[in-house]
């Protein structure tokens, strides 16, 4: 067995070295759906997480609440839902989305917008009362507070939206019940994507596929975990000096 | 006649049932420097938050700039009016030029009118070539001069001042009140300036109003709130230190005799006999003799011997038991010269105009 892995792990090098066409579908496809999902969910959530955080309303605790629950929502059931509505009897049937991945993006948007939104609602929370008063005081709009309070909080809600992209490519739940992991061929591009790519070949005895396809995922992970170092060391190396 | 830029009738608010201000109404006149003047948790920031329009009181009437200022529709373009200054500075994670021009990029300001203006008021808070540099890398005194850049910049009619050099060293307070006269002269602004320094109300504003448990109780001239508080509390909070409740027992041609627990003080007040009233006189306007005199205008002398010398500064306080005991300030020299010490005998006097006399009914 450990020949095995040895020997699996060699022909996996030997795989991304030479760009083996399979492993670069997969994991481009794989970039593709995640990066637009947390693009998606920043673009929605973001806004959202501002005007949650700007208006006092009945029950807003409730909704805070029920966002930051969400942030632990299993993957495989955020997969059962949309397959539901997206199903041809579901009521989103006629979208076509299931196995497409564009449904992923969906999935993944399900997932991440959560944590986008309750990091951004966290983020502005920590902003200090003198500063939004004063923000009001010079003059801003509502739509012009909200832009120079984000600004103030950036570095928290990019390393939100970083976790946001760890959360969307390292799932595989919703990506196998919504992408259904159909091999890509010429020019259709498929749906099958690193994780659900790792999970067939282990289950069919493919090591040496699915370690190549692991060390890019745990590469990504680790590109993802720097980057989120570089924006925290950044946050407070770019208050502190001139610019 | 001058105009009246704030006009507040019985404004009120409450916090969580409590109630934060009670009943307040004054008058501020353009051009004007109104310093609020009262004790922390008195009301000011809120009264202050109130005012610029920040939020709404729960029950009054209050005209700005000759605007129904609680109308939803004038709220927003009546704070584009003004500008406040917290007492903690507020800088944002950005350029001192770019939290300067903050205001004026929410006005829409062209980039021209902005450069210039920026540029201008640098210079007038003496950081010129400090544009570029980033805001928090700043020393309290600089961020609060720069915060004042920010509120200026974009030429408010009324500029609130919120406790803005209680977290300053004594040089960045001298220059921030430096500044705010200036302002105050160069731009014909009107401020109002909370405080709970009350030198620094004697020093800078026009007119002061004195807000104590969320109601303001007296507006006048520094001279009257200092020398003729309307109330015994007002008097305790802007430190007059002798207070003594009497009894009026005679008023010859408005100069009344009052008896304080059988020492009898002459005083001026329209008070007729009878009156149960309170006695009250600053420690400055104790004045103390090594001999008994005679030749003198002041009207009230009595002898007592130093109970107590507290040096405060360049001044000394002495407390002196003439039956009751009687706060007086000397300067250190005068204190050396006249030889003060515990137990000396001591003669002091205090004219009759000094003492002011405030009814009890």
């Amino acid at each position: 067995m450990v020949s095995e892995i040895v020997s699996g792990f060699l022909q996996a090098i030997n795989l991304i070295i030479t760009l083996n066409p399979e492993v670069m579908r997969i994991t481009l496809l794989s970039l593709e759906i995640s990066l637009s999902s947390t693009f998606l969910s920043a673009v929605l959530s973001i806004p959202l997480g501002s005007l949650i955080y700007y208006h006092e309303f009945f029950g807003k605790r409730f909704i805070i609440n029920i966002v930051q629950t969400l942030y632990a929502l299993p993957t495989v059931l955020a997969g059962l839902l949309l397959f539901l509505l997206l199903s041809n009897a579901g009521p989103l049937g006629f979208l076509s989305l299931l196995f497409t991945p564009q449904g992923m993006i969906l999935a993944q948007m399900i997932l991440v917008m959560p944590l986008i939104t309750g990091f951004t609602i966290s983020a502005l929370s920590g902003v200090d009362r003198d500063m939004k008063i004063i923000v009001i005081s010079l003059g801003a709009t509502k739509f012009q507070s909200i832009f120079t309070l984000i600004r103030e909080v950036r570095f928290a809600i990019l390393a939100a939206v970083i976790l946001g992209f760890g959360r969307a490519i390292s799932e595989v739940g919703a990506a196998m019940i919504i992408g259904g992991n159909i091999r890509g061929v010429l020019n259709y591009s498929g749906t099958r994507v690193l994780t659900t790519a790792i999970s067939l070949e282990t289950s069919q005895g493919d090591f040496p596929l699915a370690i190549a396809l692991g060390i890019i995922l745990l590469g990504v992970a680790v590109l993802v975990n720097f980057g989120l170092n570089v924006v925290q060391e950044g946050s407070v190396w770019k208050s502190y000096t001139s610019s | 006649m001058s105009e009246i830029v704030i006009k507040a009738e019985s404004l009120s608010k409450q916090y969580e049932g409590k109630d934060i201000l009670r009943d307040v109404s004054f008058s501020i006149d353009k051009g004007e420097i109104f310093g609020l003047i009262g004790p922390s948790g008195s009301g000011k920031s809120t009264l202050i938050r109130l005012l610029d329009l920040l939020e709404m009181p729960a029950g009054g009437k209050l005209s700005i700039l000759g605007t129904d200022a609680l109308a939803s529709r004038s709220r927003f373009d009546l704070r584009n009016r003004m500008a406040l200054l917290n007492q903690k500075p507020v800088i944002f994670g950005m350029s001192v030029y770019d939290n300067i021009a903050l205001g004026m990029k929410y006005r829409r300001k062209s980039r021209q009118e902005i450069n210039d203006a920026v540029h201008d008021v640098l210079e007038v808070i003496g950081l010129h070539g400090y544009g570029n540099r980033m805001a928090r890398t700043l020393s309290g005194g600089e961020a609060q001069r720069v915060a004042l850049a920010r509120s200026i910049v974009t030429k408010p009619e009324i500029l609130f001042l919120d406790e803005p050099t209680a977290n300053l060293d004594p040089h960045s307070t001298k220059k921030i009140e430096e500044l705010v006269l200036e302002i105050n002269k160069e731009y014909d602004t009107t401020i109002v300036l909370s405080t709970h320094d009350m030198l620094q109300g004697q020093k800078l504003a026009t007119r002061i109003g004195v807000i104590l448990d969320g109601k303001i109780l007296q507006t006048g001239t520094t001279n009257e709130i200092f020398h003729k508080p309307a109330t015994t509390n007002i008097a305790l909070f802007v430190g007059v230190e002798n207070i003594f409740p009497g009894t009026i027992t005679g008023n010859k041609n408005g100069e009344v005799t009052i008896d304080i627990q059988g020492k009898m003080i002459q005083a001026v007040a329209d008070l007729t006999e009878g009156y149960k009233v309170s006695v009250l006189f600053r420690a400055e306007d104790v004045t103390i003799h090594l001999e008994e005199i005679s030749k003198t205008s002041a009207r009230n002398i009595f002898r007592g011997k130093i109970k107590s010398l507290i040096p405060t500064g360049p001044f000394v306080n002495v407390i002196i038991d003439c039956g009751q005991d009687i706060n007086a300030l000397v300067t250190l020299s005068s204190a050396e010269e006249l030889g003060l010490s515990f137990g000396k005998q001591v003669w002091i006097s205090i004219k009759a105009t000094a003492i002011h006399v405030i009814s009890d009914l």
